[in-house]
């Protein structure tokens, strides 16, 4: 995946540094700000979070879109809210 | 409450009394010829023996190692030729993996896992050795290994988690076990390799050396052995029943730990260990409730990169694309009781509850 998701994100969050479970307990936290099929992106050098981010999708019934590099190179991932 | 035996089992009673006694009349070189080495090479004989009836295998397969890693170091790399493929799952314990890393001249080519854990057999194909585990360390789902054999290669298995606890799964070629993981004292592995095939196959990875078995390394631990076979006799005397009331146990773990909100159990829920069962709370940090487990009494293990030694989280749950946060393993003890279990199931709700309002979720 290229830098730009499918319909733009709507809302990235800055969870650089932040450890586990913080980067999935953000991302909770700030999902329903984005309408129902917005995506929201999670910014997170945490190495957790590249096998966490899919299972909250999984267990939370949303989308995971993928994942993709913030400008400074963090690892980025993507979220489509579905509920 | 002691619920990490997964980790390492107390030791067995029917270990205690033969490790004393052995400690006091088998110190000597069981290679001299004098009395008190014969008296501890008859020993060391004995518990060769005992475990080999234990394991249902050939007397002539049983090896003694210093340990349970020692002893996966010597059965995989063991098979190995130089610039040879191995094929391993990429639920294997560490010991595996980094015993392929050690070894650059080897290509390690990882094979996927279901959600369940387990292996894709057909991705262990076209390789000269596979490595599989009887039974995965973490979550207790069971391998194919008989599977895999008839992919015609080599197999090493890796039965650390399972020895003692069920019968060996047919196909391997060598096998490793560890003694403190079934009841038997630390520093005592089990290498078996097997009668023909295992045999013509195998050659020692490491320096030679003049002891009484040529596969391993290092004076015997005599007392250490027979105490090890003592406790896998009395463990696998007792087995059929020992698994019957762990299992019902886990499976009364599953059933309450999954009514607990945003609660993932991870693992074959049938086809598994019996004594181990693995679940992930989410937005829960793993070191957090294993200390707050803790405070209560009750002792468990945790595979979140928060309590682990690196900051990586397993490597077995993230194979898996399983949630690595918030991750508990209760492994029973021989005599664990409903009530014990019904008191961790108590507790754990309202302590899921707590971490996560302090986190304002």
């Amino acid at each position: 995946m290229t830098g730009d998701a499918p319909r733009g994100v709507a809302l990235e969050l800055d969870c650089r540094a932040m450890l586990c479970p913080r980067p999935v307990i953000e991302l909770a936290r700030h999902v329903g700000e984005v309408p129902v099929g917005e995506v929201v992106a999670v910014v997170a050098t945490d190495a957790a979070a590249r096998h966490d981010v899919p299972a909250w999708c999984r267990m939370r019934g949303h989308t995971y879109l993928g994942e993709d590099l913030a400008e400074d190179g963090a690892p980025r991932y993507l979220v489509r809210r579905d509920a | 409450m002691y619920l990490d035996t997964a980790s390492s089992e107390p030791l067995h009673p029917a270990a205690r009394e033969v490790l004393l006694a052995a400690l006091e009349h088998g110190y000597a070189d069981p290679r001299r010829l004098h009395g008190p080495a014969r008296t501890a090479r008859l020993l060391l004989d004995n518990a060769r023996e005992a475990t080999a009836e234990a394991l249902g295998v050939r007397r002539d397969e049983v090896s003694f190692t210093s340990s349970g890693t020692d002893a996966v170091h010597r059965g995989l790399l063991g098979l190995t030729r130089p610039g040879q493929v191995v094929a391993h799952s990429a639920v294997e314990h560490s010991a595996v993996l980094h015993a392929l890393a050690w070894r650059p001249d080897l290509t390690a080519r990882s094979a996927p896992v279901d959600r369940l854990g387990r292996v894709e057999v057909a991705a262990l194909g076209g390789a000269d050795v596979v490595a599989l585990q009887a039974a995965n360390h973490e979550v207790g789902t069971l391998q194919p290994v008989a599977a895999a054999a008839e992919l015609g290669a080599p197999v090493f298995v890796d039965a650390c988690a399972a020895m003692g606890r069920l019968p060996l799964p047919e196909g391997w070629t060598t096998a490793a076990g560890s003694a403190h993981k079934w009841g038997g004292p630390a520093g005592v592995g089990v290498l078996l390799v097997r009668a023909g095939a295992g045999r013509a196959r195998w050659r020692s990875p490491f320096p030679a050396d003049d002891r009484v078995d040529e596969r391993v390394g290092g004076f015997e631990n005599v007392a250490g052995a027979l105490a090890s076979a003592a406790a896998l006799q009395a463990v696998v005397a007792e087995r059929d029943e020992t698994a019957a009331r762990q299992r019902a146990l886990v499976d009364l773990v599953r059933e309450r730990v999954a009514r607990i909100p945003d609660t993932e159990v991870v693992g074959d829920p049938d086809d598994r260990l019996p004594h181990l069962v693995t679940f992930s709370f989410l937005y829960v940090d793993g070191e957090a409730i294993v200390d707050a487990l803790n405070r209560r009494g009750f002792e468990v293990a945790s595979g979140s990169a928060c309590t682990a030694s690196t900051l990586e989280p397993s490597h077995v749950l993230a194979a898996m694309g399983a949630l690595t946060h918030g991750n508990v393993r209760l492994s029973l003890t021989r005599d664990a009781t409903e009530a014990e279990v019904e008191a961790l199931c108590d507790v754990l709700p309202g302590i899921v509850a707590e971490l996560r309002a302090e986190v304002g979720l």
